[in-house]
C-alpha cells in the first residue's frame, strides 16, 4: 500500500505550532504539515467531523492563518492599491473577500479583510502566502501612511461552524457581549461576513460570521494567551449540542462541497481571477491598483476557465488528472473527493471555454480509467437550498 | 497501534494471515489511520494471478489514494465484496472483517514479522 497525501509539505522547514496544539494532542489528532504549520487532520474520522458540521456544529484550530494588521490615516486608500477590492468604503466591523494580485493580474493570495477598527484594518491570509503576502504589501506602501504589523504568532483563530454554532457560542461561559465592543449587535443579529468584538473574560475577541464550510458559522480572533481558555470553554458549550473538533481533512471536503477555492489548488500566480469565477472581486474602475493593466487588456479568448463536474461511480476525480472531451484533453482536476454530503464524486477544473457550460459531458482520466463527468454550477451544496 | 502478532507484514503497509497455502490479504491499521476515512476499494476478481509488488487493486479515502501492492505471488480465490460494499469496516476493524483478498500462495513468499514491521513504521 502506498500512499500520496494532497497536503504534505514539499520543502523540510521547522514546524509551526499552534498556541492550540497541547490541545489537539491530548485530544488524540493526527496531524499533517500545512503551510510550514503541523496542524490538526483529523481527531477521528473525516467523515464523522464532516457530517457533523453539516448537521450540528464543529470546531476548527485555523491558527496557521496569517493576521497582518494595516493601520494609518492611508489605510483604505492603500488597499485599494495593494489589492484587488474597493476596501476604503468597507464600514466598520464589516469584513470582505479580497484578493491580492501581482503585475500580471496572477492571484497571489485570496484574503478576508475586516474592517477591524477606525482606520484600522485586519488582513487575513493563507499559512502558505503569509510571507508573499507581507512582502507585497510592504513594497506597495512607498507612497501611503500607514504601519503594518504581522499579528499571526499573537492570535490563535478558532472557527465554530455549522447549525448549532450561534448556540453554541451564546452557551460558551465566559464570552460574553459587552457594549463598548458589540456597539449594539447580538450574534442573533451578526450579519454574514460582519464582525464584532467579545469580552471572553477579561480579554476582547472579534467574532466573525465567516467560514469556509458553507455553513452558517464563525471565526473568533483571540490573543494566542487567551486561546487554550476558549478553545475548551467552546467545547464544553458545544459537545452537548453535537459539536466536535474537526481537523484540515473535513475543512477540504466541506469547502469543496462549498465550492470554494483553494490556493494552490483553484488559485495561483498563473491565475487570474475571472478565469476562477472572481471577477467580480475585482473593482475595475478604480483609477490604479497592482495588476490593473492585465485585468484591463482582459483574458485570452481561449483562457480556461474553472467549473464543476461531478462523475459517475465512486472514484473521485484528484488533483492534475486531465479532463478529456473525445480525444482531446480539454482540462485539469483542481481538487475533487467523493463528497460525504452528495454521495457522490464532486471535483472542480480548469477547462477550455468551450466546454465550460453546466450540462457538457465530459470524461475524466482517474488514473488510466475514464470516467465520465458532466459540469455543473457551484456550489455543489448550498444550505439554503438542501434545507 | 495495533500489529497482531500472529500475522505477517510487507514495508507497503499490508498484512497476511497464511494458512495452508491460501493467504488473507488486507491494509495495517497504521495504513486505514494514515489514509483516513476509506470510501473507495477497488480488488481483484477472483482468478487473477497476482505477482509480488504488483499494483492489483485501490484503496480510496477522501483525502487520498492508497494503492494495493501484491504481497506475494499467487491467484486470487475471493475478494471481499463485503468490503467494497462497505468500505468503512477497513478503518474499523482492519484485521478482521476488513480483509481484502484470499490469495492461493505460489512459491514461499517473503514477508516481515510483526517485530520488524514495528521497526518499520517506529511502534
Amino acid at each position: 500500500m502506498s500512499h500520496e497525501s494532497a497536503s504534505d509539505s514539499a520543502f523540510i522547514a521547522p514546524l509551526q505550532h499552534s498556541p492550540l496544539h497541547a490541545e489537539h494532542v491530548a485530544l488524540g489528532a493526527a496531524f499533517t504539515d500545512f503551510g510550514g504549520w503541523q496542524m490538526p487532520v483529523r481527531y477521528s474520522s473525516d467523515l464523522a467531523e464532516h457530517h457533523a458540521v453539516r448537521t450540528a456544529a464543529g470546531i476548527f484550530d485555523i491558527s496557521h492563518m496569517a493576521e497582518i494588521s494595516v493601520t494609518g490615516a492611508d489605510a483604505g486608500a492603500f488597499l485599494d492599491y495593494a489589492l484587488a477590492g474597493r476596501l476604503s468604503s468597507l464600514p466598520l466591523l464589516k469584513a470582505k473577500y479580497s484578493l491580492l494580485l501581482d503585475e500580471h493580474g496572477g492571484i497571489v493570495d485570496d484574503l478576508i479583510v475586516y474592517a477591524s477598527a477606525e482606520a484600522e484594518y485586519l488582513v487575513v491570509a493563507n499559512a502558505s502566502n503569509r510571507h508573499a503576502v507581507v512582502e507585497a504589501l510592504v513594497a506597495r506602501q512607498t507612497d501611503f501612511e500607514v504601519q503594518l504589523s504581522d499579528l499571526t504568532e499573537h492570535l490563535a483563530l478558532i472557527a465554530v461552524q455549522g447549525p448549532v454554532s450561534r448556540t453554541v457560542l451564546e452557551a460558551t461561559e465566559g464570552l460574553e457581549l459587552r457594549d463598548d465592543l458589540s456597539r449594539g449587535r447580538t450574534l442573533d443579529s451578526l450579519g454574514y461576513y460582519a464582525a464584532m468584538g467579545m469580552a471572553f473574560h477579561s480579554t476582547s475577541v472579534l467574532v466573525a460570521r465567516t467560514g469556509y464550510t458553507g455553513e452558517d458559522g464563525f471565526e473568533l480572533y483571540v490573543d494566542a494567551e487567551q486561546a487554550v481558555a476558549l478553545w475548551r470553554a467552546l467545547l464544553a458549550a458545544g459537545e452537548p449540542l453535537g459539536l466536535v473538533p474537526c481537523g484540515l481533512a473535513a475543512r477540504d471536503t466541506l469547502r469543496l462541497e462549498a465550492g470554494m477555492p483553494l490556493y494552490g489548488h483553484e488559485l495561483g500566480r498563473s491565475i487570474q481571477p475571472s478565469q476562477a469565477g472572481l471577477g467580480r472581486v475585482v473593482v475595475t474602475d478604480k483609477p490604479r491598483f497592482v495588476g490593473k493593466a492585465a485585468i484591463d487588456a482582459g483574458l485570452a479568448p481561449d483562457a480556461r476557465v474553472l467549473v464543476g463536474l461531478t462523475t459517475e461511480g465512486r472514484r473521485a476525480p484528484r488533483a492534475d488528472y486531465p479532463v478529456m472531451h473525445g480525444d482531446t484533453e480539454v482540462g485539469l482536476i483542481t481538487s475533487g473527493a467523493l463528497s460525504p454530503t452528495l454521495g457522490y464524486p464532486v471535483a472542480m477544473a480548469f477547462v477550455d471555454p468551450a466546454v465550460r457550460e453546466p450540462g457538457t459531458a465530459l470524461e475524466v482520466d482517474v488514473r488510466g480509467t475514464r470516467v465520465a463527468a458532466t459540469v455543473v454550477s457551484l456550489p455543489f451544496y448550498d444550505r439554503k437550498a438542501a434545507s | 497501534m495495533s500489529v497482531p502478532n500472529d500475522l505477517q507484514y510487507t514495508a507497503e503497509h499490508e498484512w497476511v494471515r497464511l494458512d495452508g497455502d491460501i493467504a488473507t490479504v488486507g491494509i495495517t491499521q497504521y495504513a486505514a489511520d494514515a489514509l483516513g476515512d476509506v470510501v473507495y476499494v477497488d480488488l481483484p476478481k477472483a482468478g487473477a494471478a497476482m505477482t509480488v509488488g504488483s499494483i492489483v487493486g485501490e484503496v480510496e479515502s477522501t483525502k487520498s489514494v492508497g494503492e494495493l501492492y501484491a504481497p506475494l505471488d499467487g491467484e486470487v480465490v475471493e475478494a471481499n465484496d463485503a468490503v467494497a460494499a462497505s468500505p468503512e469496516t477497513i478503518n474499523a476493524d482492519p484485521y478482521g472483517e476488513g480483509w481484502l483478498v484470499k490469495v492461493r500462495v505460489s512459491g514461499t513468499p517473503t514477508l516481515m514479522s510483526a517485530d520488524e514491521y514495528r521497526a518499520l513504521i517506529g511502534g
